[in-house]
């Protein structure tokens, strides 16, 4: 029997005409001028009986080799572990369906979740205040340059050559909508962290709302981050930090040295790399700019009798009555991600997040120093690191990434990709799920060469 | 209830007040349209010297219940904004026609005086 797979039998849209008065859909659509139309069928191929669909997908999915290889890809996604706590509480129904807890009354569970979500966020980002997420991290990062703009009452944002070149995008893309001037300040070569005079010379003009920086930044380095925070605020300008959160277990957080606005992306707390996504973006910042951080934000109160309760507060900004005039467009945020965040750090705790932190960079200290020592090897910035670096290979008969590969490791990605002149030179980031085997297999694939 | 509106001040149809004084005047919201709003918990002022034409909105009030934007009753530059209220918005709420002003300016066009309601008039509109 053949299924068409339209919900709409003959009769029903038969029905739908005659009750609209008139007699076909090509009529329905008559005020769509006819060059906006297609004129043809769709380019389908023919329909497939369930079965053959299954086989076609199962085929579709073997064709994925990344599964099964060893992960020390970078650049922004990041392969660690998840405690199968962390899976299995995030995937509870209540959790998993719940949607907007618009109606405080029946959603205080999912309320008090963002709460605490927003107390480790802003625990991690030495700030005052966190709201309920954002989409992820580049979107935060847009965000909070919007917001700096406004609190700062000035239209330059200055983003440093080190933040992600993908977050950068997102940033022009947002900004241009506004035409707010986006400066980029270029990273020292040979160091891979910013050139600090040509940061105070785009600082000199006085007209920047706000310096964005990602620590540690897209080539894995250390940014001297207090310092360009202390440059930034001299000039008059917003500091905006963009941390890996499990870095944060380690290093200072931002607000301790004067960041106004911390933001990151948030798929290192226990999220899949699923192939890029679903993520979540934290945004936190100081108190006094709470009515300019976007999206929602859950507070707790009490009720008449004492009695604890949590709401979405300060909504009526920019969520319900001053679309209009609001600042961010912003109307949702991940929050089963967020959630997901949230457990993922109760199960580690302050501690466990630092042992986390410690291990991964011990690892990918460890690999860095041995791939200096294979012939040929270097690394290409002399900053120091957190859990990711870049590596380079110069001769042209023999591709890294390629030989990785077909030795079961995934190493990347290639700088070419977003510079052309970076051609050959990869990041290599490693995790504490990285093993001493695996990391000399690696050294093996580059060091024993045919 | 019927709500103070003090004479010899000048009354908008958005529910400012101005308080004329010489070259300049000082600009708030009436006691009707604070018992409007109900509790202020925020207000946004702008910045000294920043200028505003009459009706264009200069600054936000922000209550438990909405946020309005406050409208120049006459076109004008800002010489002073009230910083009490960073700390202590319900002073709109308890004395809206004292320490609860929101800015002074100096007055740029004395004609569009003429274009505003005087107490009788405003209390008339919100009897």
């Amino acid at each position: 029997m053949a299924i068409s797979y339209i919900p709409h039998t003959g009769e029903d849209r038969q029905a739908m005409l005659a009750a609209l008065g008139i007699r076909s859909v090509e009529e329905l659509f008559a005020d769509i001028p006819p060059d906006l139309r297609l004129q043809r069928p769709l380019a389908l191929p023919p329909a497939l009986s369930e079965p053959e669909l299954v086989a076609h997908l199962e085929g579709l999915a073997a064709a994925n080799s990344g599964a099964a290889k060893v992960c020390f890809l970078g650049g922004g996604v990041y392969d660690h572990f998840i405690p199968s706590v962390v899976p299995y509480l995030a995937g509870r129904g209540e959790f998993a369906t719940a949607y907007t807890p618009y109606q405080p009354e029946v959603s205080q569970g999912t309320l008090r979740a963002i709460f605490e979500f927003q107390t480790m966020i802003a625990e991690l980002a030495g700030l005052d205040v966190a709201n309920a997420s954002m989409y992820d991290g580049a979107t935060a990062l847009a965000e909070a340059a919007f917001m700096a703009v406004n609190i700062a009452r000035r239209e330059r944002i200055v983003v440093l050559g080190g933040v992600h070149p993908e977050a950068r995008q997102v940033l022009e893309t947002y900004a241009g909508g506004q035409n707010l001037p986006v400066t980029v300040v270029p990273v020292d070569p040979s160091r891979g962290t910013t050139d600090l005079k040509a940061l105070d010379e785009v600082l000199a003009a006085g007209d920047s709302a706000c310096v964005l920086l990602q620590q540690p930044n897209f080539y894995g380095c250390l940014e001297p981050a207090p310092e360009i925070v202390r440059r930034a605020k001299a000039a008059g300008a917003l500091a905006v930090v963009s941390a890996d959160p499990v870095s944060l277990g380690l290093l200072e957080a931002p607000g301790r040295y004067g960041a106004d606005i911390v933001v990151g992306d948030g798929q290192s707390l226990g999220l899949p790399m699923a192939y890029g996504g679903p993520h979540f973006g934290y945004l936190a910042c100081r108190g006094e700019y709470v009515r300019r951080l976007p999206g929602r934000i859950v507070g707790r109160t009490l009720d008449r009798e004492g009695r604890e309760g949590y709401v979405l507060t300060l909504q009526t900004r920019e969520q319900h009555i001053r679309r209009d005039r609001a600042t961010s467009n912003i109307c949702t945020n991940h929050s089963l991600m967020a959630l997901t965040a949230t457990i993922h750090l109760a199960a580690l705790g302050p501690r466990g997040l630092r042992r986390l932190a410690e291990i991964c960079l011990h690892k990918a200290h460890y690999l860095a120093e041995r791939i200096e020592g294979l012939p040929g090897f270097r690394r290409v910035f002399q900053a120091p690191f957190f859990k990711e670096f870049a590596v380079a290979y110069e001769r042209p008969d023999f591709d890294p990434a390629t030989a990785a590969l077909a030795a079961g490791y995934l190493v990347g990605p290639d700088l070419g990709r977003w510079e052309p002149e970076r051609r050959g030179q990869l990041l290599v980031a490693v995790t504490e799920r990285r093993t001493r085997e695996e990391m000399d297999g690696l050294l093996a694939a580059w060091g024993v060469r045919e | 209830m019927a709500h103070e509106v003090p004479e010899g001040l000048y009354y908008t149809e958005e529910h400012e007040w101005l308080r004329v004084e010489g070259e300049e005047g000082v600009v708030g919201i009436t006691a009707y349209a604070q018992d409007q709003l109900g509790d202020v918990v925020f207000v946004e002022l702008p910045q000294v010297g920043a200028e505003y034409r009459a009706k264009e909105a200069f600054g936000v009030v922000e209550s438990v219940k909405t946020v309005s934007d406050v409208y120049m009753p006459v076109s004008g530059r800002v010489v002073a904004v009230n910083g009490a209220l960073a700390d202590r918005p319900e002073l709109v709420n308890q004395d809206p026609y004292g320490e609860g002003w929101l800015v002074r300016i100096q007055i740029l066009n004395r004609d569009e005086l003429a274009g505003l309601l005087d107490a009788a008039a405003y209390r008339q509109r919100t009897s």
